[in-house]
């Protein structure tokens, strides 16, 4: 997808049903150019290479100045002695319905601190506030991901105290944020029972990158086609390591283990 | 749509890299991207003229190097080629693995001029 119009893209991309021959889409695809300007471009595009060529060998990571900041974030983590998690899913998982129950009934032992991700709307901060719990909302505008600057900027204005939980609720989105690190301690990744259970090699990235997995909406499993043990299957081929939480955010099912992982936390 | 960020990160260092070398421009650029990264080639294609347009990288050739994935056994060390993350050990069919290749992102060289 495209940020600027929003298109579908060119090579490469296959439109096939299962078992039929694989044909790839292309179409012919010009931007104008942004605020109305436009130019020739009189340069050659295969520039021939002089004497005065010099090649520099920078060997640098794209993603470079996101880690150093993500590690500067992990820095503040540890001289606080706070664990902050990074909530990632696909959107309606249950994410912040999760949060707001967690947040309830722990709010009286834990000292917690919330970082909302969403693109718009104050919905979800709102929802967190409502239970007297300090939370910043980023907004990412078109963006489909957090980074480590954002959250050191929301962590700013948040200043969370020592000896506390900050949780990070990203984006709604299973692809984009599996690449930013934002300096969490744990990637916990939520999937929902009226999802497919081959989430996990739909969408390997997040799971090979998280440490925890919570099951949410098991109180819906007797009406929906969704294997537990499947999803864990697929889960586990990706991630051998993934620890498992089966809950209902909503009817309160299984949230006593995951309430314990988290005062494990706190020791 | 990372992509995009990915693209923009990608000018941000080629820009400060350019400004060090005081060179007049940027010929090309070698890129090298792991399979297992995460990232998209086509969405690269398409995110790269929108990203560089009126950046130091505009009329700049790219050059990308795709790297396959690559895996050691946990188990038997056995060194396989990776397809997907949840692909098995052909020899012993555990899960765990040590990717060794394949997550790269990687700004490799520029050639100025």
């Amino acid at each position: 997808m495209c940020d600027t119009c929003g298109c579908g893209s060119t090579n490469k991309i296959i439109i096939q049903k299962p078992g039929q021959l694989q044909q790839n889409h292309e179409h012919e695809h010009d931007h104008t150019h942004a605020l109305g300007h436009s130019h020739e471009h009189p340069h050659d595009h295969h520039h021939s290479h002089t004497d005065h060529s010099n090649k520099l060998n920078i060997e640098t990571n794209i993603l470079n100045q996101n880690d150093l900041l993500a590690e500067r974030n992990r820095g503040f983590f540890l001289g606080r002695n706070i664990y902050a998690v990074n909530l990632v899913s696909s959107p309606g998982s249950g994410k912040t319905s999760l949060l707001e129950k967690t947040l309830k009934d722990l709010k009286n032992e834990i000292e917690f601190n919330i970082i909302e991700g969403d693109q718009q709307t104050f919905n979800d901060a709102n929802r967190i506030d409502a239970l007297g719990i300090p939370v910043v909302q980023i907004n990412t505008g078109t963006g489909c991901h957090l980074d480590s600057d954002m959250v050191h900027k929301a962590m700013q204005q948040l200043d969370p105290p020592a000896n506390s939980i900050l949780m990070i609720e990203n984006v709604g989105n299973l692809v984009c944020p599996s690449l930013f690190d934002l300096g969490e301690n744990e990637r916990i990744v939520i999937i929902s029972v009226t999802e497919g259970d081959d989430k996990p090699i739909k969408y390997p990235d997040m799971f090979h990158g998280s440490q925890v997995c919570i099951i949410n909406k098991i109180d819906l499993l007797p009406y929906v086609n969704f294997s537990v043990e499947k999803a864990k299957d697929y889960a586990r081929k990706v991630n051998p390591d993934l620890i498992f939480f089966e809950v209902s955010a909503t009817k309160g099912d299984g949230l006593n283990d995951w309430y314990e992982y988290l005062r494990s936390k706190m020791t | 749509m990372h992509e995009l960020s990915i693209v923009l990160g990608i000018v941000d260092i080629a820009q400060s890299e350019f400004e060090r070398s005081g060179a007049t421009s940027i010929d090309s650029i070698e890129l090298e991207i792991g399979e297992m990264s995460g990232v998209e080639p086509f969405a690269i294609e398409f995110a790269w003229p929108e990203a560089t347009r009126n950046t130091v990288l505009e009329n700049t050739e790219k050059i990308i190097e795709y790297i396959r994935g690559k895996a050691e056994c946990l188990e038997c060390k056995e060194q396989f080629e990776l397809e997907n993350l949840y692909d098995e050990c052909p020899a012993c069919k555990s899960y765990f693995k040590n990717i060794i290749k394949g997550k790269e992102l990687r700004v490799k060289a520029l050639t100025v001029s």
